[in-house]
């Protein structure tokens, strides 16, 4: 029973990420607490491992485990502000597709990941990773960029889960880490020949062809189930 | 109201039998493997367990997929009593496969495994569906979010193996492949019948568990019925759907 005059998916979705994009915007609550996260972090893993420099597959996974931390503080915070101050009884009473709010959410955290290797992935260049970044970028962000579209649809359908639970701070990562595991395989198993110090520079393309299928299979399953968690 | 007893003790006892004439069958008929001798006979415990734990694990996304299209409590109870019983088989498997290593590679665990590393990413995330459970109170949301969990975990199981096997070398004896395995005649007729029997005690339990589920639901509606709604203590919160 829809009306002819509700918005389409797609323009709810867009409202609904501007309204996240700019709350962010002015609360600066948690996209630069992720920046000092993994900032502290590689200070840690030289420390941890005892190099000054790391390249191939151990940089490649520093990086991953960096960034899925960081993200996971993200995918931890993503629907709190809705709990905690009503936004999802006001979203269920809008004449409008649920589906938007997972479409929605998921793009906000795939800024919000963007963000954070814009700044994040130049300074593990320039604090960790021995052979010059600048060659090796492109395929360097064709994976990152594939991994977030991963993090970003699992980390939204975990966060919808974890976000109804008593124990949410925990439920959110218990669930979500072994959900994204192949994918961060893939990452990290993908990213490694690229920051190798005689590397092609070219991300392997099994690795990049798993990361797409994974991406596909998850966005699709998540649009499947998301409806069912937001009904009450 | 379904009866889950029906059944029942024809296939206990075809269970029994086939769990016996499968062990009598691996020790007395299955000829000792050239390289590992004796050890290798863990084989017919291990590879039945670990499918039968797979196929209950996407049995219970199947069955959590019905309760999301009908929204009829029983099929929360048919999924979760399926991962439930698939997490407890996978424990054996674990369990199995480590000394099944330790045997043949001198290692309890082995990360160039591809299918043992698989095995245990999938137990990990099933391992969180009664955390996942227990810390949601209201009944119908705690049915509808372990559904959804259900059917995001069993599409997880096929593609997580695809992506740890590309990551890994073949290490694994890769006996079963699609094309017919380089298996012999006498182990693979073993093996057959230890499948069946390790299905048919996975389907027994499933079963068992929920004719004893479905029979304590009918004594709680009675006494209910019979001594009103304040003499039938509430249930105290539980992972377990009831």
């Amino acid at each position: 029973m829809r009306d002819e005059r509700a918005p389409g998916m797609w323009r709810t979705a867009l409202a609904v990420l501007r309204k996240d994009l700019l709350l962010e915007l002015r609360g600066l609550e948690t996209v630069p607490a992720m920046i000092l996260f993994a900032l502290v972090t590689f200070v840690i893993f030289h420390f941890g491992l005892g190099r000054d420099t790391i390249d191939g597959q151990l940089a490649a996974g520093v990086l991953t485990a960096t960034l899925l931390f960081a993200a996971m503080l993200g995918i931890n915070r993503l629907f709190v502000a809705e709990r905690e101050q009503g936004g999802f009884d006001a979203f269920l009473l809008a004449p409008v597709d649920r589906t938007a709010l997972l479409v929605a959410k998921a793009l906000a955290l795939l800024v919000f990941l963007a963000v954070l290797e814009l700044i994040a992935v130049p300074a593990f260049g320039l604090l960790l990773l021995g052979p010059p970044l600048g060659s090796r970028l492109p395929g360097l962000v064709a994976v990152l960029a594939l991994g977030d579209v991963a993090l970003a649809v699992i980390g939204t359908l975990v966060s919808a889960i974890a976000v109804h639970t008593r124990a949410r701070d925990l439920i959110g990562p218990i669930v979500g880490l072994p959900l994204l595991l192949p994918a961060l395989i893939a990452v990290a198993r993908g990213a490694g020949p690229v920051l190798a110090v005689h590397g092609s520079g070219a991300p392997p393309g099994r690795w990049v062809a798993i990361l797409a299928l994974y991406d596909v299979v998850f966005a699709l399953l998540s649009y499947a189930v998301f409806d069912f968690l937001l009904e009450d | 109201m379904t009866t889950y007893g029906r059944g029942l003790r024809g296939l206990a006892i075809a269970t029994v039998v086939t769990i016996t004439v499968a062990l009598a069958l691996v020790f007395f008929y299955a000829p000792l493997d050239a390289d590992q001798g004796f050890v290798q006979k863990i084989f017919y415990l291990h590879v039945p367990l670990a499918i039968t734990a797979l196929c209950g694990f996407v049995f219970g996304g199947a069955l959590g997929a019905m309760y999301l299209r009908t929204g009829e409590a029983r099929w929360d109870i048919r999924s979760y009593v399926a991962i439930h019983l698939a997490l407890i088989f996978g424990v054996g498997v674990l369990l199995t496969g480590a000394i099944w290593a330790k045997a043949s590679w001198g290692h309890w665990w082995i990360w160039s495994d591809p299918t043992l590393t698989s095995f245990l990413i999938v137990m990990l995330l099933f391992a969180t569906y009664q955390p996942l459970r227990f810390s949601i109170e209201d009944r119908d949301r705690q049915s509808r979010y372990a559904s959804v969990f259900a059917v995001v975990a069993g599409a997880f199981v096929p593609l997580n193996f695809i992506a740890v096997r590309a990551a890994q070398a073949y290490v694994h004896p890769r006996v079963l492949t699609l094309a017919g395995g380089n298996l012999p005649g006498s182990m693979r007729l073993v093996f057959v019948v230890s499948l069946l029997g390790i299905a048919l005690l996975y389907v027994t339990l499933w079963k068992y568990e929920m004719a004893a589920k479905n029979t304590r639901m009918q004594v709680r509606a009675l006494r209910r019925a019979l001594l009103g709604d304040d003499a039938v203590s509430s249930l105290k919160r539980s992972a377990a759907p009831s």
